[in-house]
């Protein structure tokens, strides 16, 4: 089983209506999420694999660090 | 009984005032629809008239397919775009065929009630409908319950997730919706939403058949549609045409300048398109190879006279004004394009420097909203950038066109309120 949950990626999402641009994503998760002008998120589209803990790890930290809990992780079955 | 060939179709009998049932039922008798208006609708190929163009038969089999007992019909004749007319048009012509149309939509789904959503500013159209409602009320009703809403006559307000939102929780604003398909739901129950043409197509549909209906049009986008001409023109009409009719016989038909400058096509969040492309057949599936579409029937023309960058700059602006700053890059983002775009065609000075920032910031902002406002604005500034490259070469060289200067104007841009007297609710 814990093979097969490696399979497999995973994006982090963001809920643009929830989101107030305290930017702490972007400290949590430097890899994944870029802040704008504006202090709001870019987060990177491509999906990462799961098997890669060291991101997959960061962005369940800013899943948590969110004020506003904006962010999720989505899996995709896919790694592009 | 309209012949299948002849147009008008949806706009027939047009004598400036709406007509009344009984008058409807007389001009549109003669029913030759043979089996369940279900089985006519997937046959008839019609697309959504709303913007989107999704074929109407899967919208409404995904909601027929959905559990719940309590579900809705939403009639969208909001028409928050300034340059369209058709909606209006098409309600002062003959609201009963609308409202037929979603009967019969309401009968395919199921659903018990039906929304008709008109913005409370078109007095007429409200007007027109209550008339009709009532009209209808008078006569022995079955099936679905009618009712008019009239929500704020805001740009975003006319979009699906926000109207529904609207009628849910008396609130204007756009809802997220990662997962597709998403169900728009009103309470616990599935709401199947539908532009008002497309209504008054399906009103047609189930009168006369798909055949009746695929007699006219492309194979691929059959049907007839509603197109809005305005800018060089001498009035804004609103015509009837086949899809697949050049672009240029269209502007013909409205007495529009012969030899414009560019086309701004599918609305303001739509594209400008350059001349050379007036000959192509009217449709997605032909505008859709040069990466344009036909939106919800936009036309608005730039005689030669015009600045296409200063039209785009008001649009801009004025778009940006709509934004329901719900999302940061929608909110600061659109109001930052508009800077730029104002100091690309005003000022001489740093001119390269604000085009290629305007350049960066839509590369940045597209996707990130909710909705997809800012990406229609987007869309606009880089058909914009493209078409009208040779002017932003002169305003960058610091000699912008004749036109830039000009105070008179193309694009119909209502004025800007300011944001503590926009209304949500």
């Amino acid at each position: 089983m814990g093979v097969k949950r490696r399979s497999g990626g995973f994006v982090l999402r963001v809920n643009p209506i929830l989101c107030d641009g305290f930017g702490h994503c972007g400290e949590l998760a430097p890899e994944l999420v870029h802040i704008d002008e504006w202090g709001y998120p870019i987060i990177t589209a491509t999906p990462v694999a799961l098997s890669n803990l060291a991101e997959l790890e960061s962005a369940r930290y800013a899943v948590r660090g969110c004020p506003r809990q904006a962010l999720a992780i989505e899996r995709v079955p896919d790694p592009a | 009984m309209i012949p299948a060939t002849s147009l008008p179709r949806l706009l027939h009998q047009s004598s400036g005032r709406p007509l009344t049932l009984a008058q409807h039922e007389e001009a549109f008798a003669g029913v030759t629809r043979s089996g369940p208006v279900f089985d006519h609708l997937e046959a008839s190929g019609l697309t959504g008239r709303g913007g989107a163009a999704f074929p109407t038969f899967r919208k409404a089999k995904l909601i027929r397919e959905q559990r719940g007992h309590h579900k809705f019909m939403v009639v969208n004749a909001m028409e928050g775009e300034p340059a369209s007319h058709k909606d209006q048009t098409l309600l002062n012509t003959n609201p009963h065929l609308v409202l037929d149309g979603a009967e019969f939509l309401a009968s395919i789904v199921g659903a018990k009630d039906i929304a008709v959503c008109v913005s409370r500013e078109a007095s007429t159209s409200v007007n027109n409908l209550k008339r009709a409602i009532h009209e209808r009320e008078r006569r022995s009703s079955r099936g679905a319950k009618l009712e008019l809403h009239t929500p704020p006559h805001r740009y975003v307000a006319g979009e699906e997730s926000a109207l529904v939102h609207w009628l849910d929780d008396n609130q204007s604003l756009p809802q997220y919706r990662p997962g597709r398909p998403h169900i728009l739901r009103i309470g616990r129950g599935p709401v199947l939403l539908d532009n008002a043409e497309t209504c008054a197509h399906v009103g047609l549909i189930g009168r006369y058949g798909a055949d009746w209906f695929r007699s006219v049009g492309s194979a691929q986008h059959p049907g007839t549609t509603l197109v809005s001409v305005s800018g060089a023109v001498p009035n804004p009409v609103v015509v009837e045409v086949a899809l697949g009719t050049p672009l240029r016989q269209i502007l013909e038909s409205a007495n529009a300048d012969a030899r414009p400058q560019a086309v701004l096509l599918g609305g303001y969040g739509g594209s400008w398109i350059d001349p050379a492309l007036l000959d192509t057949p009217y449709g997605n599936d032909t505008f859709g190879a040069h990466g344009v579409s036909v939106g919800a029937g936009v036309v608005l023309v730039l005689p030669r006279e015009g600045c296409g960058l200063v039209e785009t700059q008001r649009i801009v602006k004025w778009m940006a004004n709509e934004s329901a700053r719900q999302c940061g890059p929608c909110a600061f983002g659109l109001p930052a394009l508009a800077d730029d775009l104002s100091h690309l065609t005003q000022s001489t000075r740093d001119v390269q420097f604000a085009y290629q920032r305007l350049v960066e910031r839509c590369g940045i902002i597209e996707g990130r909203g909710a909705c997809r406002h800012p990406d229609g604005v987007i869309h606009l500034i880089r058909s914009a950038l493209a078409v009208f490259a040779a002017d932003i070469e002169a305003h960058l060289r610091g000699n912008p066109c004749a036109g830039s200067r000009s105070p008179r104007h193309y694009a119909t841009v209502p004025s800007l309120e300011r944001e503590e007297e926009l209304v949500w609710e």
